[in-house]
């Protein structure tokens, strides 16, 4: 996917405003506080409304199946006026089948969760949905990474 | 219409977050899967739900939702009310069904498309 940022990896690593968050699995508490302090760093970047929207249905995603299915996780956020790539990790069991699980309506959420609303199988459908460039690498046993990248040029409200 | 002309309306029970009963409301939405509520619903949302939960405040909070209603009496958890004063989000409760609400919100003008 870095292949698609200009610079490569060391143009993430070079971002004008990166930050990183830790994500507790299993903590239905503080599930979404990354996201929406995320919301608020784009807002305050000035990017434009569908780019936030776009930015912050990914991140919820990615945060809540971290939350969800995965282990100790890292989420990862570099910015420039462009755009904005996430990278959000984890030492979870992994995904066995990425094609299964990236079909909507495929979910392995238990019941439990199910019953308060989570496991319709679209979070990472709506990732792709809403992402412009989005890669799952994932080995069983050992964990997920899932990376997104938003463009902000089209319709941005001049970020910066 | 503001979300709190429409809680005089449907006399429904603010439950938490008043602070954002001024939320201007541009169209509605129904559903309990919180991540077809993500995808589909539209931006200054009111949202009609069964789920309680605390979750219901991020999704609320990313989609920029004007508030939420909780139907069939359903009550906010808790953490729900706490979080829900945090960020300003209106919840209000109803003894009315989903479909109830959501037929009664049309009549006030609130369509179920952005407007
Ligand atoms: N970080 C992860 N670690 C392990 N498994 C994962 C992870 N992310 C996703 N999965 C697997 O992929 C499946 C599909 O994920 P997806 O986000 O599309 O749906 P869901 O999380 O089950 O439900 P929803 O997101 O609609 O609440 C999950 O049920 C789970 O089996
Ligand atoms: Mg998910």
């Amino acid at each position: 996917m870095y292949g698609l940022v200009p610079g490569g990896r060391e143009w993430i690593e070079m971002a004008h405003l990166l930050k990183t968050f830790s994500i507790t699995p299993r903590d239905f508490v503080r599930a979404g506080e990354i996201s929406i302090a995320i919301q608020g760093i784009l807002k305050s970047v000035g990017f434009g409304q569908d780019v936030i929207r776009r930015a912050s249905v990914c991140a919820y995603e990615s945060e809540m199946n971290v939350v969800m299915h995965g282990g100790k996780g890292t989420f990862f956020l570099a910015v420039e006026p462009e755009m904005i790539v996430m990278e959000v990790a984890d030492d979870g069991p992994g995904i066995q089948d990425i094609d299964l699980a990236m079909q909507e309506g495929y979910s392995t959420a238990s019941p439990e969760y199910r019953e308060i609303g989570f496991g319709a199988g679209m979070g990472l459908p709506n990732i792709k949905k809403n992402a412009d460039e989005m890669e799952i690498t994932s080995e069983k046993g050992k964990g997920t990474r899932v990376k997104i990248l938003i463009r902000a040029e089209e319709e941005s409200g001049g970020a910066g | 219409m503001s979300i709190d002309e429409i809680r005089k309306k449907l006399g429904l029970e603010l439950a938490a977050g008043g602070g954002g009963l001024h939320r201007e409301v541009l169209s509605g939405y129904c559903g309990d899967l919180l991540s077809d509520v993500m995808a589909n619903c539209g931006k200054g949302a009111v949202w009609v739900t069964i789920q309680g939960h605390q979750n219901i405040v991020a999704v609320a909070v990313l989609r920029e939702m004007a508030g939420i209603i909780l139907a069939n009496g359903r009550r906010p958890d808790p953490e729900t009310v706490t979080k829900a004063e945090q960020e300003g989000i209106p919840v209000l409760c109803s003894p009315l069904g989903a479909y109830e609400l959501a037929g009664r919100l049309n009549a006030l003008g609130v369509g179920g498309m952005e407007q």
